[in-house]
């Protein structure tokens, strides 16, 4: 060990070139395991940096054989595919509006396959532009399953069974996590399906969803305006880490067009009919009472796992927390092990944010580098969840808010609003909605904004930047508003809840 | 109404006494210097006291409280020989009046101070009955004369109104609702002239009827007309050539803008704020003439205003004032509301109405062709600018640079008819012909000023632009009438603003309050086909103000998610943003070109107003997958020339 460790920092600040060392093993600056969003940046801005870097990503197959390229969840199973099936169904949503504003169109039905190709092919751009941005900045790709050999040493499978040994200065994890399966429910493994096999090549005409987290209700929304009939079981609360007056406005806003929403209830088994349909027990959980439905698909949404069972960690002596399984990192990313990080949705306690994950890994690099010292600031991220009618938030939600300054010190300001583009088609309104949670002592620093309504996302983003200048109530609100947009409605914020 | 007393010690109000006058302030301390000669009023002694914000705004209120709490209020120095006369005067009229002797009392430079901020009057005497200001000692006099001061004196028939607003467009409306809301009466005059081609609309102003609303709708029309060709992309099945009907687009339209304009009565009624559909017109100081149409007297009727006028009438379409433009020519009046569709169409102009409308017409696929005589977008960014005429090319307008029609003929009549368009070259004698359905002019837009008899009451008006200057405060040359909204001369020509100012006068007029309406980093968007969002400086302004050198421009163009499915261009929408590096990277321009750029825009712009730095949007944290997560990853400075097109399909 004193050896190897000796080995390694001679290493130190070497050029790339000579690969092998003696002992048959690559050597690296930086090795980053798991090549998703997190991985991927801080790979590639260690490589800018004049490290020498490899990138080790190999994807298990879910347990319905789905698989995928370089570029994690978020390009392939993740944030890229959902929007775009969330455009996909925005677009229905238009072709309805469309006659309302003089466009002679009949109501069109939706092929999954057309648009399931589409968007792979689209996925399948992306995984070749990472590898060849890795190739641009030469860093080394290994499509290999990796695991520890010891604190300074990993070793990569590939497909075909060969091993090869790695090591390097600093180590990197990565590894994300992947959908949870509720394997105690009878059934659910063998029929049902998570987000990571969504695009399936045939259309689930109907579906039953079990969630807990945004993307059960993401899913839901977006299967829903496609036009399938779409239900969703609910255990507790929906959208628990949110604020939970929007998480309902949410729910109820779905729940008005068209998807069927289960709530305190939990299923038990899933069973297949000689028709090869899915019969579903579930109880709800107030009355005891069971119940029973057929679905052509069943999605589990219930939450994910770490993605760390096969890294060997104990063999690092890096530590995870018992309970999540995720691993135990310091403000610098630092694991217990100070030369291995982790980043990303893998690190205990970070949200599960592709553009978190990347800062995190771009300033994690930086910092190797000796390029900075700044951390990562994981406070006021600004978030979207693409439900049909989106919900942007950053900052405190309002019960946060209360928690942690008490409620005589919280002013919240609120409004209901109309999309100008719904007053044509007589779309229903009812659910746009915008808070902004405050303190209540002038100047009324801002602490929380969410806002429900067509394109939250793009709304959201530059108020996020106000809240991170330390905006004031009365600074927003003497912004001038742009006329007619949704977004202008913050800016017009007067209402007070409490004032009633 | 009661008056608390203004100060504790330095303002009490003495017993009544048998004199006639009533002396607001204690007889304490020196007696002050005695009046220079030849001095025609007294102005505020050298070396005013520095109020903060809060003993201002106090003050303010205080100073309201008593002109409003009583019938005659005298602002007077004791040595001062015009403010004797005035006492006299009011004396001899045997009328009650209460007198604040601004040398007798601790705060006196103060309160002028104040008061020249409230009146645009620094000297004194300053005479207010029945809550008008009168002026000094001369127009105290002269209003004695006319009679004026007679019928001022008289409460109750001394005016009908405390406010009349003329123009019911957004900032008058604002204005008026919220005068009504702080209890005040107010009178509302609007009318609208019908367009050459005969189109006139209700309540509510340019941005209801015949601007933003009308046109974001057609803007959406057009892009739900791009969202059904993208849909077949994300597997929506229909085979059918989709056609636009114009009729069913403007009939909705139509009904949404009536419903819209209706409410805005409604709402004016539940204020009981008084709305006249009629034309306003000044007769003489203080007095309106109110007429349903400009310059007949007929229907006729004169309200007084006896507290405050303002001006909000805002602005129409410029004509071109060629041959054949009046009557055969559209502009934006007519367009929304057309009953039939325009067909093939030329939109003269650049202005960021001609773009709009060139955008949609085109969006709902009819042939657009823009004549433009210079540069796209005046006063924008003019790399953006011209960013957006590109954007507009690809989808298929065609633009005709430096030309300006000189003769319209119509070849036929009918909805539309055909119209022969002669026009020539800016820079030469070339001449070329095109022929069109339909002419819509979008030049420019003249101010509503001409017609209000400003010139009897002596409010300015600019020469050049027909525009009204105003001071910080929306006030007027004459201290009495202020404006707001479009007629404004040097600011914004914005619903949003006019709708903030409006708000904030009333409040400064009639509720305490000092808050003056902040025209600095003003957003706005531009809604062609590719919207254009800004904020702040263009580049050229930017380099003027702060010196080339001196700035960091960061850009970059980027590919919107929903377009990588829908196979739309990967190297059209861009963001921009302009960096003073003195300032701490301070960011002082936004430019965003791309889809939902307003609702981008906004929190950017709410940013900008809280010192945004290139740093903090560095250290802000992508929503992914937005647009507007492009802003927070720029890294290209335009300095450094490196590539900033997106690679891949």
């Amino acid at each position: 060990m004193a050896a190897l460790r000796g080995a390694a920092a001679r290493f130190r600040g070497r050029a790339p070139g000579g690969a092998r060392g003696a002992a048959g093993r690559q050597r690296y600056d930086l090795l980053v395991i798991g090549g998703g969003s997190g991985g991927l940046a801080c790979a590639k801005e260690a490589a800018q940096l004049g490290k020498k870097v490899a990138v080790l990503d190999y994807v298990e197959p879910s347990p319905r054989g789905t698989r995928w390229g370089l570029g994690g969840t978020c390009v392939n199973v993740g944030c890229i595919p959902k929007k775009l099936m969330h455009q996909a169904a925005l677009l229905g949503g238009m072709i309805r509006d469309a006659p309302h504003y003089g466009w002679r169109v009949a109501q069109a039905p939706h092929d999954w396959a057309t648009m399931a190709d589409a968007v792979q092919n689209h996925v399948k751009s992306l995984n070749w532009g990472h590898r060849v941005q890795l190739q641009d900045r030469k860093v080394k790709y290994l499509n290999v399953k990796a695991s520890f050999v010891d604190m300074h040493t990993v070793c990569g499978v590939s497909k075909g069974g060969e091993e090869t040994l790695l090591s390097a200065e600093h180590i990197v994890i990565a590894t994300g996590g992947r959908p949870r399966y509720p394997t105690h429910i009878e059934g659910a493994l063998e029929y049902g399906i998570t987000r990571s096999c969504c695009p399936v090549p045939t259309s689930p005409s109907l579906a039953l969803l079990n969630c807990l987290a945004d993307v059960a209700l993401e899913c839901a929304g977006f299967l829903t305006g496609l036009g399938l009939d779409t239900t969703v079981m609910i255990r507790s609360v929906p959208l628990r880490a949110f604020d939970q007056q929007m998480a309902l406005l949410v729910t109820e806003h779905m729940a008005g067009h068209g998807t069927r929403v289960l709530r305190g209830c939990a299923p038990e088994r899933v069973e297949k009919l000689p028709d090869q349909q899915l019969r579903v027990t579930w109880v709800d959980l107030a009355s005891d009472r069971k119940d029973a439905g057929t679905f052509d698909t069943v999605l589990w949404a219930i939450g994910r796992v770490p993605e760390t069972a096969s890294l060997n960690l104990e063999k690092a002596g890096v530590r995870t927390n018992p309970v999540t399984g995720k691993i135990l990192v310091d403000a610098q990313e630092a694991t217990s092990i100070p030369h291995i990080y982790a980043i990303g949705d893998v690190a205990e306690g970070r949200p599960e944010l592709t553009p978190t994950a990347i800062m995190a890994g771009r300033l994690l690099a930086q910092r190797l580098s000796g390029r900075t010292s700044d951390l990562m600031d994981y406070s006021s991220v600004p978030t979207t969840v693409f439900t049909p009618l989106e919900y942007g938030c950053v900052g405190l939600s309002e019960e946060a808010a209360v928690a942690r300054h008490g409620e005589e010190h919280v002013e919240v300001y609120h409004a209901f609003y109309k999309p100008l583009e719904y007053t044509v088609p007589q779309r229903d309104a009812s659910q746009c909605y915008v808070k902004m949670v405050c303190l209540r002592e002038p100047p009324q620093l801002v602490l929380g904004l969410h806002f429900l309504g067509p394109n939250a996302g793009e709304v959201t983003q530059g108020f996020a930047l106000g809240i991170k200048c330390g905006a004031s109530f009365q600074q927003v609100i003497r912004t001038v508003g742009i006329h007619p947009t949704c977004a202008e409605e913050v800016a017009k914020l007067r209402i007070s809840k409490r004032s009633g | 109404m009661d008056c608390s007393p203004p100060g504790s010690s330095t303002l009490s109000r003495p017993g009544r006494g048998s004199s006639p006058s009533r002396r607001l302030g204690n007889v304490r301390g020196a007696a002050g210097p005695s009046s220079p000669p030849g001095r025609r009023a007294c102005p505020p002694a050298p070396g005013a006291s520095r109020l903060s914000r809060a003993a201002r705004e106090e003050l303010r209120r205080r100073l309201l409280g008593l002109i409003e709490g009583h019938r005659v209020v005298i602002f007077s120095k004791t040595y001062c020989p015009h403010s004797t006369r005035v006492k006299e005067l009011f004396s001899s009229l045997g009328v009650d009046c209460n007198i604040l002797e601004l040398d007798q009392v601790d705060e006196g430079a103060s309160v002028q101070e104040v008061l020249s901020e409230m009146t645009n009057q620094r000297t004194v005497p300053s005479i207010f009955v029945n809550r008008v200001h009168v002026g000094g000692c001369d127009h105290t006099f002269q209003a004695h004369q006319s009679g004026l001061l007679q019928q001022l004196l008289q409460q109750d028939l001394a005016y009908d109104y405390d406010l009349i607003v003329i123009g019911g467009g957004s900032g008058g409306l604002s204005c008026a609702q919220e005068a009504a809301v702080l209890g005040r009466k107010v009178m509302v005059l609007d009318f609208v002239v019908p367009s050459p081609r005969g189109t006139a609309w209700g309540l509510g102003g340019t941005c209801v009827n015949v601007g933003c609303i009308p046109k974001k709708l057609m803007h959406q029309a057009a892009l739900l007309g791009q969202a059904l060709t993208d849909s077949r992309k994300f597997g929506w099945e229909y085979s059918q050539q989709v056609r636009h009907s114009w009729a069913t687009m403007t009939e909705a339209i139509q009904s949404h803008v009536g419903s819209l304009s209706w409410g805005r009565r409604l709402a004016l009624r539940e204020n009981a704020v008084t709305y006249v559909n009629s034309y306003g017109e000044f007769v003489e100081h203080h007095k309106v003439k109110v007429s349903r149409r400009p310059g007949i007297r007929s229907v006729c009727e004169v309200c007084f205003a006896f507290f405050k006028f303002v001006i909000a009438t805002g602005q129409r379409p410029r004509y071109l004032g060629i041959p054949g433009d009046r009557e055969y020519c559209i502009t934006s009046d007519d367009l929304f509301s057309l009953p039939y569709c325009p067909g093939t169409t030329l939109v003269v102009g650049a202005s960021y109405v001609a773009l709009e409308c060139a955008g949609f017409l085109a969006g709902l696929g009819l042939e657009v062709t823009v004549m433009v005589r210079s540069v796209l977008l005046r006063g924008f960014d003019q790399e953006m600018a011209e960013k957006v005429g590109a954007s507009m090319q690809q989808l298929g307008v065609r633009f005709l640079r430096k030309f300006v029609p000189v003769e319209v003929q119509q070849l036929e009549k009918g909805l539309p008819g055909r119209l022969k368009v002669v026009a020539k070259s800016t820079d030469g004698t070339e001449t070329m012909e095109g022929v069109y359905n339909t002419v819509l002019l979008a030049i420019g837009r003249d101010s509503c000023t001409k017609k209000l008899g400003l010139e009897k009451i002596g409010v300015n008006i600019s020469e050049k632009t027909g525009k009204i200057p105003v001071n910080g405060e929306e006030q007027t040359s004459v201290p009495y009438v202020y404006a707001v909204g479009d007629v404004l001369e040097g600011k914004p020509q914005l619903t949003p603003v006019a709708v903030r100012a409006g708000k904030l006068l009333a409040r400064r007029l009639f509720g305490g309050r000092s808050e003056k309406c902040d025209y600095v980093n003003v957003p706005t968007v531009v809604f062609t086909p590719l919207e254009y969002g800004c904020c702040g400086y263009s580049e050229e302004k930017a380099g003027e103000v702060c010196q080339a050198e001196n700035l960091g421009v960061y850009h970059t163009l980027f590919w919107p998610l929903e377009w990588t499915v829908a196979c739309r261009d990967n190297n059209t929408c861009y963001a921009k943003i302009i960096c003073n590096k003195l300032d701490n990277d301070r960011v002082i321009g936004f430019h965003v070109l791309g889809p939902n750029a307003g609702e981008i825009t906004q929190g950017f712009a709410a940013a900008m107003k809280c010192g945004l730095t290139k740093q903090l949007l560095d250290a802000t944290i992508g929503i992914h997958p937005t647009c507007g997560e492009v802003f927070t990853t720029l890294e290209i400075t335009k300095a450094s020339g490196l590539d900033i097109t997106q690679k891949g399909c």
